[in-house]
C-alpha cells in the first residue's frame, strides 16, 4: 500500500486536474461559508452542538441503553456488533434468517443500499459478495464509483475526483447510454431510471444512520436524492448500521444538528429529506446493527475521544490544502481528509501512521467543524503517540533526529546555516533536484547573503 | 449477547466524568417575515411556492399543468376520492404521476415541511411520486428547527420527514439535477 505521500506525488503528475480538484472543492467550502454567515447564531450552534456531543460522550453507556429498550418498544431488533467482521456476519444472518436459513440464490436478487461510511469501513460489500449476494449502492456518486470498482473519495460527493465525460463513458459502457453524452441531467436521468428498477426489486435495503434519538427509540437518515427512503419503504427488511456515537440524547436536539449538518456539508440549508424512522411499517422487520469497531477505545484515549463528535459532514475536507491537493484515494481509509486521519490510527497505528503527517496544521480544520472538533491539535497529539510507539517512517524520524541535534547545538547550527548558504549560492543544482523533497513543486529561495546572527552581530552595536 | 455486555462495560470504563446539557432555549430566536422567508428559501432549493385561496384553484393549476391522462393520488377527498392506494402493495405506486397531500407545518429559515406517515398515505409514496404538492397553511410556518420540534413534542408516529424541495443530486461535477430518486418536482400551495 502507497503511503499518503506517495499516492499524493501521483496525484499530483496531472497538475490541471490537481488544481480542477482543489477549485471544485473550495467552491463547497464558499457555499458552506455563505450559509453559515446567514444564521446569526452560527457560532452558538456549533457551542451548543459541541456541548451536546461532550454529554453524549459522557453519558454514552446510559444513551445506548435507552436507546435500545426505545427502539426494541417501538418494534426494532437490535444487534451489537464489537467488530467489522461480526457487523457483516449479523447482515448476513438477518437475510439468512428471514429465507430460514435458505436464501434463494436464483430468484434473489439482494440488496439496495444508501450511503454509510460504516459498511464501508466494514468491507461489508465485498463479504455480502462472497456470499452470493449482490449489494447495488444507490446514491449517484456511489454508484458511479462501484461501476469503476473504487472505494469513495470523499463522505460526502464520493465522485468528486471524477470528470463528467468520465462518467459519460462509464455509463456507456455499463448502462448503455449514448457514446459522448456527457451532460449532468441526461447522465442522471439515466441512473434514476436504472436504480428505479433497483429499488422496486430488491427485498432488502441498508441504510446508515445520521442520528439515534435515545429518547425515542427512532434513527435519522438525511439524503438529497432521496434513495434511502425510496430502499426502504419498498424492502421488506430495512436493516441501518450505526456506529454507536451516532446517539444522541434528545429529539429536540435534531433541530441543532439538523440546522449544522447540510449547511455545514453543501451550503444547504437541509437536505431534501431528514427521515425520522421509529416503527417498522407494517409487515416490515427492521433492524439496527449498533458497531464498536474501536470506538470504545478511542473513548478511553482523553487526547482523541473527541473524534468521536464527528458528524461526517466533511467541512474539513473541503477547505483542507493538503485534501484538496491529494485527494481522497491518497488516504487509503473509508473516511479521508483530517478526519479521517484522527479516526485511521485508532483503527491501525501501524497501516494509518502516514495520515496524521498529511496535514500542514493550519486549523481550518478545526474553525469549521459544526462540533468544533480540536482536529489539528489531534493530527499533532497523533505525531507525537505514533513517533513514541515507534511507527513514524524511519526517513522521518531520522531527520527530526539530525534537526534536533542541530538546532540544539548553536554551533552545529551556525555552521549548518553558512554550509547551506554556500551550498545554494555556488552548486544549486545540490538542492534544485528531485532527490530534495522540498524542491518538488517549488523553486527553492534565493539564499540570503548572511545569516541572521551574522548581521545582529553587525548592526546591534548601531 | 456477549458483545453487547462487552461494549457497553468497555464504553462504561472508558466514558468520561458527566458533563452537563447545554440550554436550548437560547437559540431560535431569529426574526422572519414567515411567507416570505419560507418561500424565498424553497424556490432557492428548486420548489415551487403558490399563493391560494381555496381548492378551486389547486384543482385548476393541476388540470392545466399536468397531463389529463396522469395518475394522480391524494390523501385529501377534494382531489381523489380513492383511497385504495393507502393500503396496496406500496410497489403498486410506481405509476404514481402526481401525489396531492397536507402538510403538518412547514419551517421558514430552510424550507423543510413536516410529513407523517399519516399525511403521506404510504411511507414510499412522497419519493417515488414523478411530482408533489404539498398544501400548508400559512399560519403553519414556523421560524426555524427548534420551533419545528417544539411543535412535533412527543407526538406519535411510525415514520416522519422533512422534506425540503424536489430531490436532487450534484454528484456529477457540482452540476446541480432535479429529479435524482424522488419527486422530479414539489410545488406548495399556501392556503
Amino acid at each position: 500500500m502507497k503511503t499518503h505521500s506517495e499516492a499524493a506525488e501521483i496525484f499530483n503528475k496531472d497538475f490541471d486536474r490537481t488544481t480542477w480538484h482543489d477549485e471544485t472543492l473550495y467552491f463547497v467550502r464558499q457555499k458552506r461559508d455563505k450559509a453559515a454567515f446567514q444564521i446569526k447564531d452560527w457560532e452558538l450552534l456549533r457551542e451548543t452542538a459541541s456541548s451536546i456531543k461532550n454529554n453524549v460522550l459522557s453519558n454514552m453507556h446510559d444513551y445506548l441503553l435507552q436507546f435500545e429498550e426505545n427502539a426494541i418498544k417501538n418494534g426494532i431488533k437490535i444487534h451489537w456488533a464489537a467488530d467489522a467482521k461480526e457487523h457483516n456476519e449479523i447482515v448476513y444472518g438477518i437475510i439468512s434468517e428471514y429465507y430460514k436459513g435458505e436464501i434463494p440464490v436464483d430468484t434473489f436478487k439482494g440488496m439496495v443500499k444508501s450511503k454509510s461510511m460504516l459498511t464501508e469501513e466494514c468491507h461489508m460489500n465485498e463479504f455480502l459478495a462472497e456470499k452470493g449476494i449482490e449489494v447495488i449502492d444507490t446514491d449517484l456518486g456511489e454508484r458511479i464509483v462501484q461501476l469503476a470498482e473504487e472505494p469513495p473519495s470523499h463522505i460526502v460527493m464520493p465522485c468528486i475526483h471524477w470528470k463528467k465525460e468520465e462518467i459519460g463513458e462509464l455509463f456507456h459502457k455499463h448502462l448503455g447510454t449514448e457514446k459522448g453524452n456527457k451532460d449532468p441531467q441526461y447522465l442522471t436521468e439515466a441512473a434514476r431510471q436504472h436504480l428505479r428498477d433497483k429499488f422496486l426489486t430488491r427485498p432488502i435495503a441498508l441504510t446508515g444512520v445520521n442520528f439515534a434519538v435515545a429518547e425515542t427509540g427512532e434513527f435519522v437518515v438525511c439524503t438529497n436524492e432521496g434513495n434511502a427512503d425510496m430502499g426502504a419503504h419498498l424492502a421488506d427488511i430495512h436493516i441501518a448500521s450505526m456506529g454507536f456515537e451516532k446517539i444522541i440524547p434528545q429529539k429536540k436536539h435534531l433541530g441543532v444538528f439538523l440546522r449544522l449538518l447540510a449547511r455545514s456539508a453543501t451550503g444547504q440549508p437541509i437536505t431534501t429529506y431528514s427521515s425520522h424512522f421509529k416503527k417498522p411499517r407494517e409487515g416490515q422487520q427492521m433492524h439496527i446493527v449498533i458497531v464498536d469497531n474501536g470506538r470504545s477505545t478511542q473513548l478511553g484515549r482523553e487526547d482523541f475521544r473527541n473524534s468521536l463528535k464527528c458528524i461526517r459532514c466533511a467541512a474539513c475536507f473541503n477547505t483542507c490544502p493538503v485534501y484538496r491537493r491529494s485527494g481522497g484515494h491518497s488516504y487509503h481509509n473509508a473516511v479521508a481528509g483530517p478526519i479521517g486521519s484522527i479516526l485511521a490510527p485508532n483503527l491501525d497505528m501501524r497501516a494509518n501512521a502516514d495520515l496524521p503527517f498529511a496535514s500542514t496544521l493550519c486549523g481550518s480544520c478545526s474553525n469549521v467543524c459544526p462540533v468544533k472538533i480540536d482536529i489539528h491539535q489531534q493530527l499533532y497529539k497523533w505525531r507525537q503517540v505514533l513517533v513514541q510507539e515507534g511507527y513514524a517512517p524511519a526517513s522521518k524520524t531520522l531527520a527530526m533526529k539530525g534537526m534536533s541535534t542541530v538546532l540544539s547545538n548553536p554551533g552545529i547550527f551556525k555552521f549548518s546555516g553558512k554550509v547551506g548558504r554556500m551550498l545554494m549560492d555556488k552548486l544549486p543544482f545540490l538542492v534544485n533536484n528531485n532527490m530534495n523533497p522540498w524542491y518538488k513543486q517549488r523553486e527553492m529561495p534565493e539564499p540570503p547573503e548572511e545569516s541572521f546572527r551574522d548581521w545582529y552581530k553587525k548592526n546591534r552595536k548601531k | 449477547m456477549s458483545s453487547r455486555n462487552e461494549i457497553l462495560s468497555k464504553i462504561k470504563q472508558n466514558q468520561p466524568d458527566l458533563l452537563p446539557l447545554p440550554d436550548l432555549s437560547v437559540l431560535g430566536t431569529e426574526q422572519y417575515d414567515l411567507v416570505q422567508k419560507f418561500t424565498e428559501i424553497l424556490e432557492g432549493i428548486g420548489g415551487k411556492v403558490l399563493q391560494v385561496s381555496n381548492f378551486e384553484e389547486i384543482k385548476k393549476y393541476i388540470i392545466s399543468n399536468y397531463p389529463i391522462n396522469a395518475r394522480v393520488i391524494s390523501t385529501l377527498p377534494e382531489f381523489s376520492e380513492n383511497k385504495d392506494w393507502q393500503i396496496a402493495d406500496p410497489h403498486k405506486l410506481k405509476d404514481a404521476d402526481f401525489l396531492i397531500i397536507k402538510g403538518q407545518f412547514a419551517v421558514a429559515e430552510n424550507g423543510a415541511i413536516w410529513l407523517t406517515e399519516l399525511e403521506m398515505g404510504q411511507r414510499v409514496a412522497p419519493f417515488i411520486t414523478q411530482y408533489l404538492a404539498i398544501i400548508i397553511e400559512k399560519s403553519a410556518i414556523l421560524p426555524t428547527m427548534h420551533q419545528a420540534y417544539e411543535q412535533i413534542g412527543m407526538s406519535d408516529y411510525g415514520f416522519g420527514v422533512f422534506l425540503a424541495g424536489p430531490s436532487k443530486t450534484a454528484d456529477i461535477e457540482q452540476s446541480l439535477v432535479l429529479g435524482a430518486h424522488g419527486a422530479r418536482g414539489l410545488v406548495v400551495f399556501l392556503v
